[in-house]
């Protein structure tokens, strides 16, 4: 189950985590009205426009929530564990799932770092 | 009028050996005898999912093995909420005339049918299979960053939370069906080990076997005289990650509808059935709904407003935290229990003057809401 760069059957997801993999996390801005937006989905889900681009993001935020996951899905995960699961509030103004230092507590200014887990490449945000 | 005439249901838990068919044949059978129906009087069946069966249609699976021609019949999906929805949409198929007695059933061989990694995967697939699933993200870990920014933001604290695990094992003690009945304290919660931090393993429910099953008819029979009085939906989001205001996850604006719908008020419910797939679940739900202040679900556990004598009775079957959860089931449950209540036939788990029921589902990560009034009459 953790495949799903090669396996994920949308583009768009695969083309993001080919930019994770080169250090860039990506967004979407609307092109007509201006709204930032995450996961990218090919459209603005705020006025429906097709015409949104990704712009990679600082890679800096803050710590929405944090859970530390000490059950992991698979064996395969089991090396890893405890690891930290956060949902991040990019400067951008988007919130998106990825890595944390399991110290870091709700509020705390982040940067984005990149690791390998399992068998892809990660956002991992530790202290800013 | 929708009456919830007949209900059944077979013992939850770890059952070797037991069929995601089996669990749903034995289920229907106890609600028909129940409502004191043959097979050949149910001209609807609704019925859910099961994680280790997977199929285009199980419903006729499941018409067919249990030997009925249905006029309408189909399943639903809504995570945790299905249960609820599969109610809901019998009480529609009945106001409207389409039906006169729809058996809605869900069944699950969840705990011995796979391996327990193989259900927290596939359980895991509600979150988003490209932006949240690859971290190696589980359904306790998406709770669990509700959990932290919940207790973060409103002040909850891990006692209150754990509160609400000792009651529900609790009331589970007192039916003999439930998975887990063994009393537990607020220190054993509290020392459980770490599943995905702050939730501990007494802070989740467990995986279950189990069938469970209603009859929703046009006209009431003689064993109970429980309606379908009101009903309401919500759904926000699907992942946790494009979750907006999680003060406002789409449980009030459900509830909102529902009470709308029977016409009622929150302060005339005098029996709630409320999802509890984790603690934060049921404490989130039970105030973001309303029936607690904020923050207050701990505070109302220990001063017992939700024991069987206490004025808001919940989950007296000891929900899904204790009565266990087989994944559709586990949440049908709920409303099964307060059919029970209602009628007046929980055996020696009846709450006094439990004359108005309160349903809640949720599914996924807060994301499917579904709520629902019921009325002795």
């Amino acid at each position: 189950m953790t495949q799903a760069t090669a396996s994920s059957a949308d583009p768009i997801a695969r083309d993001w985590w080919a930019g994770v993999a080169e250090g860039r996390i990506g967004y979407e801005v609307c092109a007509d009205c201006g709204t930032a937006q995450f996961y990218p989905r090919g459209h603005c889900t705020a006025c429906g426009s097709a015409r949104v681009e990704v712009r990679p993001a600082a890679g800096t935020g803050t710590i929405f929530s944090i859970t530390v996951v000490h059950r992991p899905p698979s064996a395969a995960l089991q090396p890893f564990a405890p690891y930290a699961i956060a949902l991040v509030d990019l400067d951008e103004g988007v919130r998106l799932m990825a890595h944390a230092d399991p110290a870091l507590g709700i509020g705390a200014r982040v940067r984005a770092t990149f690791v390998t887990f399992g068998d892809r490449t990660i956002t991992r945000f530790v202290a800013a | 009028m929708a009456f919830i005439s007949g209900v059944g249901n077979t013992r939850y838990g770890k059952i070797e050996g037991s069929t995601t068919m089996g669990l749903a044949a034995t289920a229907a059978q106890a609600a028909l005898a129940d409502a004191g129906l043959e097979p050949r009087d149910i001209d609807g069946l609704l019925t859910g999912y099961a994680t280790t069966m997977p199929h285009i249609m199980l419903a006729t699976v499941i018409a067919e093995r249990f030997g009925i021609r249905p006029a309408y019949a189909h399943a639903l999906q809504a995570g945790g909420a299905t249960g609820v929805a599969m109610a809901m949409l019998a009480k529609i198929l009945v106001d409207s005339g389409r039906c006169r007695a729809v058996l809605i059933v869900a069944a699950e061989n969840r705990a011995s049918g796979q391996s327990r990694d193989q259900s927290i995967q596939t359980l895991a697939q509600a979150g988003h299979p490209d932006y949240e699933v690859p971290y190696g993200a589980t359904i306790p870990a998406y709770y669990g960053l509700l959990a932290a920014r919940y207790m973060h933001q409103f002040g909850v604290t891990d006692r209150d939370l754990a509160e609400l695990a000792v009651v529900m094992r609790r009331h589970a003690g007192r039916h003999p069906d439930a998975h887990l009945r063994t009393p537990i304290s607020l220190d054993e919660v509290m020392a459980s080990k770490p599943i995905a931090l702050p939730l501990r393993l007494l802070d989740c429910c467990p995986v279950s076997d189990g069938g469970i099953a209603a009859v929703i008819t046009r006209d009431p029979t003689a064993s109970a005289r429980v309606r379908i009085r009101g009903a309401g939906q919500a759904h926000f989001h699907q992942h946790i990650s494009c979750a907006r205001d999680w003060a406002d996850m789409g449980a009030k604006a459900s509830a909102d509808r529902a009470l709308a719908d029977a016409g009622m008020q929150l302060a005339e419910m005098n029996y709630l059935a409320v999802y509890d797939s984790f603690t934060i679940t049921l404490a989130m739900l039970l105030e973001e709904i309303g029936f607690v202040r904020r923050a207050g679900a701990g505070e109302a556990a220990r001063a017992g407003r939700f024991e069987i004598g206490g004025d808001l009775p919940l989950n007296t079957h000891g929900g899904l935290l204790s009565f266990g959860h087989c994944g559709v089931g586990g949440g049908l449950a709920h409303l099964v229990e307060a059919q029970r209540q209602l009628a007046g036939r929980a055996d020696d788990r009846q709450v006094r003057n439990a004359t108005v029921g309160f349903v809640h589902g949720d599914g996924g990560v807060m994301s499917s809401h579904v709520s629902m009034v019921l009325e002795r009459v």
